[in-house]
């Protein structure tokens, strides 16, 4: 899967699913503080990413994925 | 003595979703009932079912708020939003004060099934989400309203069976009464899928008259066959007496009697004596007898045994005094943990637009019935003290007296 196609799928999911306003998005928007995704989006997250991209998002990984760019970053090496 | 009145009512119904639509069908005698085909699939006796429209929330809730409504909690939140704006209550005001909640619900099993199959299924509890465990519990109603709403007074879950709104009315009451609140939200939320009455309909209790949906709940009558499920909620904003008066508020009517008892017999065993006491015991709260009442709401569901048992303690205390009866499950079908708080919403659009909805379906009393006055057709009559009677599972029973102020 491209970079460009997992840019969309999680920009996509991100203002349709847990309806974050599509001017927010941007590579360098901070998920906790820009986006307000709190620890119960984070779990709904997980859920569609499984049935997205077909994996499981370890919270463990999470630590270090503090910007929209290094989630679509963790992303795009788990689906490599 | 502090007394509570009731300011706002919001019902969201098989009958209607606004207190006007209810209105005319109340008065028009028209029935909810209809066939849900999944549940001959699923394997019920039954496909009848009260028929409850998918509320829209999106509108009023944001994704965080709305994933952790179950689907009685989506109607308890259309009823109380209308109940609050009824009542003149805006967010301003449940900011700046305390407002409790008590609210009847004993069941969210559709939350539970669907969160169920998703474990058997991904093996993974975190493929639940995170509003799974919210919808679940039994205090799914009021932990969501009282969030939605910012409610910060006391906030509790009545769960009595089919007497739990009922039960939630008579609570609020006391609280209200006690000088322990001012304002309590007060109602009853059913869920309607077919996940929620399979194990109802597995002790034969509901109709099975298909041919005719309409003509299936038939409490009192002869011929009846037994319940039809139905849902949805109904929410009832109870308030001091004085605060009301002091903010302007226009007031429906005096909950003036509180009643209940238990059986304390078999689990599904109806009492005519729990019923009397029940019923008593609110009279005597309210300060009133027998020939005060204009009208009872009967809890009769259209189960042999159970309207039974109402008629043999309605016949003792009513038939000599000729008080006018009905049961609007007739139109309704049987709304469980909601139908204590609808059927006194039913009830007070009877009072404020003075008629009494029929018991349809009544055409042949049985010996149990025959001596009371039950209303086929709608009267217009104008009503000052009404009783409303709830009775439940495990014997619980309760019944609550209103007045026009």
């Amino acid at each position: 899967m491209k970079r460009e196609e997992i840019i969309e799928k999680v920009n996509e999911f991100l203002v349709e699913e847990i309806e974050i306003a599509p001017e927010l998005i941007k590579d360098d928007a901070l998920l906790k503080d820009d986006l307000k995704i709190d620890s119960l989006d984070f779990v709904d997250i997980v859920v569609i990413v499984q049935k997205v991209f077909g994996f499981k998002i370890k919270p463990e990984d999470m630590g270090t994925v503090k910007t929209l760019g290094q989630f679509y970053d963790y992303i795009e090496e788990k689906v490599k | 003595m502090r007394r509570a009145v009731i300011t706002g009512m919001g019902i969201y119904s098989c009958i209607g979703v606004t207190l006007y639509e209810v209105g005319n069908s109340l008065f028009e005698g028209k029935s909810g009932i209809g066939i849900d085909p999944v549940r001959k699939e699923y394997g019920y006796r039954s496909p009848l079912t009260g028929i409850v429209p998918k509320p829209i929330l999106k509108p009023f809730l944001d994704r965080r708020l709305r994933s952790c409504l179950a689907e009685e909690c989506e109607y308890a939140f259309m009823a109380t939003k209308d109940a609050f704006q009824d009542a003149g209550i805006d967010t301003d005001y449940l900011e700046n004060n305390e407002v409790g909640i008590f609210y009847g619900n004993d069941s969210s099993a559709k939350a539970v099934i669907d969160a169920n199959n998703t474990i058997v299924e991904m093996k993974d509890t975190m493929m639940l989400g995170s509003g799974a465990i919210f919808q679940s519990m039994n205090s799914t109603v009021t932990m969501n309203l009282s969030t939605i709403f910012k409610l910060r007074g006391i906030n509790m879950t009545v769960s009595a069976a089919c007497a739990s709104g009922s039960h939630s009315v008579g609570l609020g009451m006391m609280f209200i009464r006690q000088g322990l609140q001012d304002m309590v939200v007060c109602g009853g939320a059913q869920e309607t899928n077919y996940l929620s009455m399979g194990s109802f309909d597995g002790l034969s209790a509901f109709s099975t008259r298909v041919d005719n949906p309409t003509a299936a709940s038939r409490p009192f009558d002869a011929s009846r066959d037994g319940l039809v499920p139905s849902g949805g909620a109904a929410t009832i904003i109870l308030e001091e007496y004085d605060h009301a008066v002091k903010r302007g508020a226009r007031i429906y009517g005096e909950v003036v009697g509180y009643g209940f008892s238990s059986n304390g017999g078999q689990i599904s065993q109806p009492s005519d004596v729990g019923c009397e006491i029940a019923m008593t015991r609110a009279m005597a709260d309210a300060g009133v007898s027998v020939r005060d009442i204009d009208y009872v709401n009967a809890h009769a569901t259209s189960t042999p045994q159970g309207d039974a048992f109402e008629a043999m303690a309605l016949d003792r205390l009513f038939a000599s005094a000729g008080t006018p009866i009905s049961s609007t499950k007739s139109m309704t079908g049987h709304e469980c943990w909601m139908a204590g708080a609808s059927e006194i919403v039913y009830s007070m659009i009877m009072m404020q637009n003075s008629f009494i909805a029929p018991n349809i379906n009544f055409e042949h009393p049985d010996e149990h019935s025959q001596n009371l006055n039950i209303i086929t057709k709608a009267r217009k009559q104008q009503l000052n003290t009404i009783l409303s009677n709830s009775f439940g599972f495990g014997g619980t029973n309760s019944a609550i007296v209103i007045k026009k102020l």
